[in-house]
């Protein structure tokens, strides 16, 4: 009997064509600048967190030649994402927008920081729960004995 | 140093406890999700209830007619992108056959990423159920239409309009719990 | 018959893991000492019989018996011996083994090494260590055995994934676990205090070196899958940002705050219920981590086979580890804090900001990496995040922790005079002024140079201030003091080599972004393509056979103003089992950047072959840079105060369970 094994790291890591051909690629180089920079913020979408200028999938290759195509009859590198973006969604880009969907992606980070801020104000303002009280004399003990124990730096 | 402090505040401390129950929820669902035969990997087509993109396919040589956009106006039909290396396709096409035998509904292909001769001679090996073929070497089409793999099929309306895209193959059960009702209430 | 008593081994470790993780709780509650010592050697016994369990696995690998499914599934008799050994953990069932033979190795070595513990403390860390060991042999066992039998055995297996065939590889899931998993020592003590209701600073001493062991693993591990990914995927990069190397990378994060808070309440008593928290925090990270790997509920390119019943198995373990120990830490936690108190210009002070920074950045990344999953579950449509995004999010949050990082060891304890710390540090402002400027200016003066130029300073101030601070150290009135340098901690000597570590680790991550240069052409033999300065002459292809696989090996000559420096000789390999296609780069590296040439499909039948070349300037400093701190924390770990057990709190003042 045979089982199916995906250990997926096969799929689009290991075809034999890898990411820009020198067919592909336009003649201006400003354009093809602009098109390497599109192509870095698209998602391939049959792979898993690649770009298309990296992928090696054939469809990305067709996807590479499409954002090139456009970019020659003369769209802007936002027209050509709006161009991806109508026909996949918002999944196609790899820097999502900002949404209303994506405000917690966005500004997430932000509000920990805040959070994270004022709960330290926090404690630095008060002396903390529990204030310092004495050594015990047990605790006096040992703190002589590790001192004896340890060299002084 | 002796500071009598007011009694800390428990709440900052449950907030741990308050995250890890929320994607603790959210991972739970997700995996019911899933073991309910939802697939994460899938794209649901953001092209729903939208007009059918404008393209002008060139017809297999021999085998007329194309397949033009304008001319699937006037009654719904199936879009069917397929391809030769395509082995889920070859799974499917017996059923395709049948639907065509049936009459059920018009089917058009989309051969794409497909050399004209492969899609000739696996037509001849497996059968013709389409009315239309346009070849899409390149993937104009099928980047046009959102394809992420083969095969996809979407269900054209009168006026032209996606109304439904179905990810994988058609199966006799999709059929019958999906696309024959829809197909029904858009022939009304 | 050995793969029967591999099974049999592990479900004895089970039993012991059973009886570990319950008597000596029990007998800590209780004061029975019988009991509380029934820990260590359970933890030893569970050690033993995983390892048992293990070698039977590995043996099964190695002599090839097609008879055990994993092993049909993943291994062939064609393949070298080392990936024979590395395909035992290069699939789900394997790796699980591995997870739990690391994380009982662990709880040995704290029943080894822990002489001087209390006892009711040690008894706790060994319980709470067996309970993380019962839920994960129970899933090996109950969800993924890989000790399962084949009848009838194939001839011949179906081999392991090229891309894993890799020295590289074969030892990085090993370091990483070592590290991910080692901190589950620093969670189970936090958990045994939280039991105890007692934080103070021996405690801390007792779980730092742990942390830190598992810390200089982890970084290493890190280090080696970049490395990895940077050699092997073809295309140059070093770091993509995926949800897998986010999971490692996450508990990095936090681990790395976690050493840095630990110190606060070694020397002062201060932050210990943070510290605790953050402990708790790293290693539900790594569960977290291992949950998002196997689940199969985060699309990755690294992803073990998705399965929903071992999803829902890790899901409930999570959900039992995580939420129990948050829910002991908020009913005990409260009491816990107090200690040093410190003004906000202090060395506390400084590490409260280091581990503000850290963790959200740790937040900040799992946000990320979860968002996708989240905005599905929640139906708020289908979305990426990836690089772009991250690197968006990272640099502002990294960029202050670097600035701190140089001020932060200048500071004193409790109080510290800013101005006077910011005195010593005008040399190294200086510099890092100086290279600012000249990388900006040397660099044309755009915005990108610009932002190359804020990342060189950031290193030159890392780097500068890192010097200072210890030739400030070791200075005497009549300047170096070789007295000094000999009596100055070891562990002050691991922050040190640490932080230039980063230091160096930012050159290299400045510089790949900045100045990498790609040529892409179609070569036939003898022609050549010039890349910064350096000529790339493709003399010719031919076919060689390796051990499993034939292979299209191309050879270029790379000279520079005439002068040869280096022949280049870069694969592409084809394995037949299973069938498939992997670049072998071929690297010319000078120590400071590195070419690196990717030959690829014939194009015409002129012999010509696409050729890819890339400069990837300081790239090479990435890899120096991960040294340097691994090396910083195994001299940290050498340091007297931190050798494991030192540490020593009288016997007579442990303390009961708090009521």
């Amino acid at each position: 009997m045979k089982r199916v094994i995906p250990f997926i790291a096969v799929l689009c890591l290991s075809a034999s064509t890898w990411a820009v051909q020198p067919d592909e690629r336009l003649n201006d180089p400003a354009k093809e600048q602009r098109a390497r920079e599109v192509s870095k913020a698209l998602r391939c979408v049959v792979c898993q967190n690649e770009t298309i200028d990296d992928s090696s999938a054939e469809l990305a290759r067709d996807m590479r030649i499409l954002v090139r195509d456009r970019i020659t009859a003369g769209d802007s590198n936002e027209q050509v994402l709006a161009y991806m973006v109508q026909r996949y969604g918002d999944f196609v880009l790899l820097k999502p927008r900002m949404t209303t969907e994506t405000l917690v992606l966005w500004f997430g980070p932000l509000l920990v920081l805040v959070i994270g801020a004022l709960m330290a104000v926090r404690r630095l303002r008060k002396p903390a729960g529990i204030a310092p009280t004495a050594l015990s004399e047990a605790e006096t003990q040992e703190l002589k004995s590790m001192t004896n124990r340890e060299p002084q730096p | 140093m002796n500071t009598t402090t007011p009694k800390p505040s428990r709440l900052p401390f449950l907030i741990p406890l308050l995250v890890i129950a929320v994607l603790v929820g959210i991972f739970g669902k997700r995996l019911l999700d899933v073991s309910q035969g939802a697939d994460p990997h899938l794209l649901p087509s953001v092209l729903l209830n939208t007009p059918l993109p404008e393209f002008n396919l060139a017809a297999l040589p021999g085998r007329e007619p194309g397949l033009i956009t304008a001319e699937l106006n006037g009654e719904v039909s199936l879009v069917n992108v397929w391809g030769s290396w395509c082995v889920a396709c070859l799974a499917e096409h017996p059923f395709l056959m049948e639907l065509k035998k049936n009459n059920a509904v018009a089917i058009h292909g989309i051969a794409w990423r497909d050399s004209p001769e492969a899609s000739l001679q696996w037509l001849a090996k497996n059968g013709d159920p389409y009315t239309r073929i346009g070849q899409d070497p390149r993937s104009v089409a099928a980047i046009a239409l959102g394809v992420t793999g083969a095969p996809e099929t979407f269900v054209v309306d009168k006026m032209g309009v996606i109304r439904y895209k179905q990810i994988g193959p058609v199966t006799p059960e999709v059929w019958q719990t999906t696309l024959a009702p829809l197909i029904a209430q858009l022939n009304k | 018959m050995i793969i029967e008593l591999g099974h049999f081994a592990l479900a004895l470790a089970l039993l012991v893991a059973l009886v570990q993780s319950t008597m000596p709780l029990l007998g800590a509650a209780r004061g029975n000492a019988a009991w509380m010592a029934m820990a260590e050697p359970a933890a030893l016994t569970q050690f033993l019989l995983c390892a048992l369990a293990f070698g039977a696995l590995m043996h099964a690998y190695i002599v090839s018996d097609f008879s055990v499914i994993g092993v049909a599934e993943n291994s062939h008799t064609a393949k070298p011996l080392l990936y024979k050994i590395s395909g035992v953990w290069g699939n789900h069932e394997g790796s699980m083994v591995l997870w739990v033979l690391v994380l009982s190795l662990f709880g040995a070595a704290v029943a080894a090494f822990g002489g001087n513990l209390p006892p009711t403390l040690k008894a706790r860390t060994l319980a709470i260590q067996a309970m993380i060991g019962v839920g994960f042999i129970a899933f090996i066992l109950f969800t993924s055995n890989p000790f399962l039998r084949l009848d009838p055995a194939p001839a011949q297996g179906n081999g392991l994934n090229p891309l894993l065939q890799d020295p590289g590889l074969a030892f990085h899931p090993p370091m990483l676990y070592l590290g991910y998993v080692g901190f589950s020592v620093a969670f189970s003590f936090a958990v045994a205090a939280l039991i105890e209701g007692r934080v103070d600073s021996t405690w801390a001493r007792w779980v730092r070196p742990w942390a830190l062991a598992a810390w200089t693993c982890l970084t290493f591990g890190i280090g080696l899958g970049s490395w990895w990914a940077y050699y092997e995927l073809g295309w140059g990069g070093w770091w993509f940002w995926d949800p897998v190397e986010n999971a490692s990378f996450i508990p990095w994060l936090t681990g790395t705050a976690l050493l840095h808070s630990a110190i606060v309440v070694e020397r002062r008593e201060a932050l210990k219920s943070w510290t605790i928290l953050l402990a708790i925090i790293t290693f539900s990270l790594s569960l977290l981590g291992t949950f998002l790997v196997r689940s199969g509920i985060l699309t990755s390119v690294h992803a073990f086979a998705a399965d929903p019943t071992r999803g829902v198995f890790v899901l409930i373990l999570l959900a039992a580890a995580i939420g129990g120990s948050f829910t002991l830490y908020a009913i005990r936690a409260p009491a816990m804090d107090g200690g040093g108190v410190f003004a906000p210009v202090s060395r506390e002070g400084g590490l409260l900001i280091n581990n503000l920074l850290l963790t959200t950045s740790a937040a900040t990344v799992l946000l990320g990496t979860l968002y996708p999953l989240i905005a599905d579950a929640l139906q708020l449509g289908k979305l990426s995040v990836g690089a772009p995004y991250f690197n968006a999010v990272f640099v502002p949050l990294m960029t202050p922790l670097i600035v701190l990082a140089g001020i932060g060891p200048f500071l004193a304890w409790k109080r510290a005079d800013l101005a006077g710390a910011l005195q010593r540090l005008k040399v190294a402002a200086g510099l890092t002024v100086v290279v600012l400027i000249a990388t900006w200016v040397g660099n044309g003066g755009d915005l990108i140079s610009l932002a190359a130029g804020g990342g060189m300073a950031l290193a030159a101030w890392l780097a500068a201030s890192t010097i200072s601070e210890w030739v400030m150290r070791v200075s005497g009135e009549q300047g170096l003091s070789w007295q000094r340098m000999s009596n100055l901690p070891r562990s002050a000597y691991g922050m040190t080599l640490a932080h230039l570590g980063m230091a160096v680790l930012i050159v290299g991550v400045t510089g790949a972004s900045a100045w990498k240069q790609e040529s892409v052409e179609s070569l036939k033999p003898g022609e050549h393509t010039d890349l910064v300065g350096y000529r790339f002459t493709f003399e010719g292809a031919r076919q060689v056979q390796g051990p499993n696989y034939s292979a299209i090996e191309g050879r270029y000559t790379v000279t520079r103003d005439g002068k040869t420096i280096a022949t280049l000789s870069p694969q592409k390999r084809n394995f037949s089992q299973p069938p498939q296609q992997t670049t072998e780069a071929a690297i010319h590296t000078t120590f400071v950047s590195d070419l690196y040439v990717v030959i690829g499909d014939m194009d015409g039948d002129e012999g010509a072959f696409v050729t890819r070349i890339y400069y990837e300037p300081f790239v090479p400093c990435l890899w120096y840079g991960v040294l340097l701190m691994a090396f910083g924390g195994l001299v940290s770990l050498s340091d007297r105060r931190h050798r494991i057990g030192a540490a020593r709190r009288a016997i007579a003042t442990a303390p009961q369970a708090a009521e």
